[in-house]
């Protein structure tokens, strides 16, 4: 019943970011404007997140590599990439990832204040 | 009735082949860089599309029957603001950091892929599909049917940047004499996305509370700049 009462928030929360992305014609995904809308409803109802709310959250969240499994599939059957893509795929994702996870924690690491709270 | 059938049975498979997935993960967990490269999204989809070869059944018919979960995704990211709002205290306390590493790492994961990709040949479609990447799944997903590329490529681009960031991080973090977990959760989160925030849980509860603050604040930063800025450039 909880899980339901939560789903029906989440999904409440969804239809009304796809109505405004497509009513409105922004082109940012509707259950991002959802995401969003349900952080502001959160963050100013200065109550604790009810728990219902928090468990089916967090149950989503965890289920979240079963839900992209269909649409991950869908890599081993595109139409028409041709050959020559690949490199570039390959290439940007690996050089990019490595050199952004660097530059990153260099960057983290300057600014993070020394932690006064550690053992 | 068959047609019935046969959307059950293709919804079943991803339910058995999400299972067996998990059983692989779970038995090389003493062996950290192995079971990154055996995350259920790297053998899950090969299953599946195996089992979609054998028999002859096209892809579009797969992902008709399983239509619920492209739904459950974007419920999902709806979700993420659940735990967007519960980190939220740590903003105020180290806002500075947080926001300067954000909008850097955020924007230079988008940039740096598509220099990339341009130097080595990609065609604008393929840097469309390539520019969400480090963007949590759901949100990559809806971004790349927004701005015009291939959502398909696009999920499998950010799994595998996902398994990079995952398997790579640790030694990076290594090298480079990181042992703030604060540090190695955002670091991932926004690198790494889900992917990589599983793996923060793994190291600590507070590594990855702060790998799904980054992850959050990268998919909305991301989602409200990336279209303005593909439409920009394409006219």
């Amino acid at each position: 019943m909880n899980l339901l009462r939560g789903l029906a928030v989440l999904v409440l929360f969804q239809g009304i970011g796809e109505g405004i992305s497509h009513i409105a014609g922004i082109p940012v995904p509707g259950p991002v404007i959802g995401m969003v809308l349900l952080f502001l409803a959160l963050q100013f109802s200065h109550t604790e997140t009810p728990a219902w709310l928090g468990r089916t959250g967090h149950s989503l969240i965890r289920w979240l590599s079963l839900m992209f499994l269909p649409a991950c599939t869908g890599l081993f059957f595109l139409p028409d990439i041709s050959r020559n893509q690949w490199l570039p795929i390959a290439g940007a994702i690996v050089l990019a990832t490595l050199l952004t996870l660097l530059l990153t924690a260099l960057l983290m690491q300057k600014l993070m204040p020394a932690e006064a709270d550690r053992p | 009735m068959t047609a019935w059938l046969g959307t059950i049975l293709l919804l079943a498979l991803t339910f058995v082949a999400f299972a067996a997935a998990l059983w692989l993960y779970r038995l090389n967990r003493g062996r950290p860089t192995l079971q990154a490269l055996m995350h259920p999204l790297v053998t899950g989809p090969l299953m599946v599309s195996a089992m979609l070869v054998a028999t002859h059944i096209d892809y579009d018919q797969y992902r008709e029957a399983n239509q619920l979960f492209f739904f459950l995704l974007g419920t999902t990211t709806v979700a993420l603001a659940i735990p967007l709002h519960q980190q939220f205290h740590h903003i105020s306390r180290l806002f500075r950091p947080l926001i300067i590493t954000l909008i850097f790492g955020a924007s230079f994961a988008v940039a740096s892929a598509l220099i990339i990709a341009w130097l080595l040949g990609g065609s604008v479609e393929t840097l469309i599909s390539l520019a969400p990447k480090s963007v949590t799944t759901p949100i990559a997903l809806g971004l790349s049917e927004k701005i015009g590329g291939l959502p398909a490529l696009t999920a499998g681009v950010v799994v595998f940047t996902g398994v990079v960031g995952a398997v790579m991080g640790p030694l990076i973090f290594r090298w480079l004499g990181i042992t703030d977990d604060r540090i190695i959760g955002f670091v991932t989160g926004i690198c790494a996305h889900g992917v990589g925030t599983t793996r923060a849980f793994e190291i600590s509860a507070r590594c990855g509370a702060f790998a799904s603050l980054g992850l959050g604040m990268t998919g909305a930063l991301t989602a409200f700049s990336l279209p303005w800025l593909v439409i920009f450039f394409l006219n």
